[in-house]
């Protein structure tokens, strides 16, 4: 099957600092993979690591320096407001801050309902605010209530809500968990397999939240300065992550059953600034199993479905040893 | 006052709810209505010259006496509001337009743009009202549209000021990018996700600054820099009273409390009007 989306080879960088001492800021550097209908693919990374660059740059608010971006078949990077507008109909995004994302003076009917405004699409808007909040569970009398008036999970689902209103074709959700509650985490990510499964979209989750991707990605990227060190199925990485950094995050994510508990992984020193990456791999400043040659030459990603860009990938020995000298 | 009730009750009627707001709003409707009824409540011409009648005390006849030509000043003082009141609404609201105009351009055109439009607010901003007034009268001679434009020349870079800062802090704000995300158009994102947020403060300053336009009209007209002199004004009856002011008091009584009340009942409102919409900005 095609994919929906496509990204080869894409960079962002931005230019920082006086004019006299402009710096270059490769906040996503050479990142490419692609998202089919019906799938949902999960960016994992720090703050700061270029997620929602990635993000914003694929859906055109951000311009990016170099790569492609292909949409359906067709290459949309570099395109102008007007000429995204037909293309942002079938692309849709939410933001990471629930609230923040929705206009401050307009009614939760308004904003459920901007997206056939905006596209002139023909419609019972009554009959359209009443069918998306009854799909995002929100009772109608919410229709008239003012986004200062919704609590975090609330506006999640007025986010929700909105991005689905023309049945888009690829959802891109930045931290859509983010500010939620435990109980209402789980109701939104429920909402948004649901969704997935039933209208058959794609669907791209950005999160630092391990659990989140285990709950609803099924291949996964993970993100380190900017680039993907690690690719492959969610429950591949889960079991067995090859990629130092990808061991290291799961490591330190919270693991709720007592029996599968494992040694953390610390990772030493602070994460590099983008302006003054490491030399070779610009993990082994703070890689655990770095060996000389990682100071030295920087290794690409490759493999074809499970991609890992490291010159000594962890095999389940290697970490079990590992742990075992952390006992 | 709670949030929920301050919520509820509407912006009218929470004005009227403070003591304030009610002197702001009576004083306020005496002069609106004496100049929407000038011509009923006064049925002398106020430009007819009498000159038997000159220097009369307040009489029925005359509610506030004549001045040197034996003109009814009740009259004219009526007559003058609708100067007064014409010259604050229409400046007024040539001054929000131009200043949101420009207010838009500085937030969201090119940086070079935006600063030289703060140099030009500054430098407007720099020269005292009645210097700029002199200058401007000196070029085009004294006139009603004189006044407007010193008036609206003074006013304009503060409206636009407001409209730039807002745009400023909402342009990368998460709801404009995720209106931009949708596919809205430039303009969409302007009139219905800026303009809506920026429109109270908007609002305040107007309110606040009526009386300041109306003391620059009635400034100007004292100083001969404003309306032609047949033209009722109330600078200008000032100005009689002032000249005359060894032989009679009535003159400049005349033509100075419609001043100090049409000032008063805006800046009450005004500052009545920004207490209820911006409660932070409250000083007590």
């Amino acid at each position: 099957m095609k994919p929906i989306l496509e990204v080869n080879a894409m960079n962002v960088t931005f230019k920082v600092g006086p004019p006299y001492r402009r710096q270059d800021l490769q906040a996503v550097a050479g990142i490419s993979f692609d998202v089919r209908a019906g799938e949902t693919f999960a960016l994992v990374g720090e703050s700061g690591s270029g997620k929602t660059t990635l993000a914003r740059a694929i859906n055109g608010l951000q311009r990016i320096t170099s790569g492609e971006v292909i949409f359906e078949g067709k290459r949309i990077d570099g395109l102008g407001r007007s000429a995204m507008r037909p293309i942002r109909r079938h692309m849709s995004m939410m933001f990471q801050d629930p609230v923040g994302s929705l206009s401050p003076r307009m009614t939760v009917g308004d904003l459920v309902t901007e997206p056939f405004r905006i596209h002139r699409v023909e419609a019972d808007l009554a009959a359209e605010t009443q069918r998306l909040l009854a799909l995002v569970g929100l009772p109608l009398e919410f229709a008239s209530r003012y986004p200062h008036q919704l609590s975090g999970g609330q506006a999640r689902r007025v986010g929700v809500a909105r991005s689905i209103a023309l049945n888009p074709r690829l959802i891109i959700a930045d931290e859509p968990t983010a500010g939620l509650d435990v109980s209402v985490q789980g109701e939104v990510l429920n909402l948004l397999n649901d969704l997935r499964d039933r209208l058959g979209l794609a669907m791209i989750i950005i999160t630092h939240n391990l659990h989140v991707v285990f709950h609803v990605a099924d291949r996964m990227s993970v993100m380190y300065l900017g680039r993907f060190v690690e690719s492959g199925s969610t429950q591949d990485i889960f079991d067995a992550p090859m990629h130092p950094y990808t061991a290291a995050l799961l490591s330190a994510s919270p693991e709720p059953r007592p029996d599968r508990k494992s040694a953390r992984i610390s990772l030493p020193a602070e994460v590099p600034s983008l302006l003054d990456r490491p030399n070779g791999c610009e993990f082994h400043t703070r890689c655990p199993w770095a060996r000389a040659r990682c100071a030295a030459d920087a290794p690409t990603i490759e493999g074809t479905s499970r991609r890992v860009s490291c010159f000594y990938p962890l095999e389940r020995g290697v970490l079990r040893a590992t742990q075992e000298h952390a006992k | 006052m709670s949030e929920a009730v301050s919520k509820g009750a509407g912006p009218i009627r929470r004005i009227l709810s403070e003591p304030l707001g009610v002197v702001g709003v009576v004083l306020v409707l005496v002069v609106v209505l004496g100049a929407v009824f000038a011509d009923v409540l006064a049925t002398v011409d106020p430009s007819s010259i009498s000159p038997r009648d000159r220097f009369l005390p307040p009489s029925l006849a005359h509610p506030f006496g004549t001045d040197h030509l034996g003109r009814d000043l009740f009259s004219r003082v009526l007559h003058g509001s609708r100067i007064a009141l014409a010259v604050a609404l229409f400046a007024t609201a040539a001054s929000l337009s131009i200043g949101i105009v420009l207010g838009l351009i500085a937030g969201f055109g090119p940086r070079w743009l935006d600063a030289l439009l703060i140099l030009l607010f500054d430098s407007v901003k720099s020269f005292p009202t009645v210097m700029l007034a002199l200058a401007l009268v000196t070029l085009f001679g004294p006139s009603l549209t004189a006044v407007i434009v010193v008036v609206v020349l003074v006013n304009v870079p503060g409206y636009a000021r407001i409209v730039r800062t807002q745009t400023l802090s909402m342009k990368d704000a998460d709801f404009v990018a995720a209106a931009e995300s949708m596919g809205a158009g430039f303009s969409r994102i302007l009139r219905v996700h800026i303009l809506p947020n920026a429109i109270g403060p908007l609002l305040i300053l107007a309110s606040m600054d009526i009386p300041v336009v109306i003391a620059i009209e009635a400034g100007m007209s004292f100083l001969g820099l404003g309306v032609r002199p047949p033209t009722p004004s109330w600078g200008a009856i000032l100005n009689d009273g002032f000249t005359a002011i060894r032989d009679t008091s009535w003159i400049a009584v005349a033509g100075g409390l419609p001043i100090i009340v049409t000032t008063l009942g805006f800046t009450f409102l005004g500052e009545t009007v920004r207490d209820v919409f911006d409660p932070r900005l409250k000083v007590r």
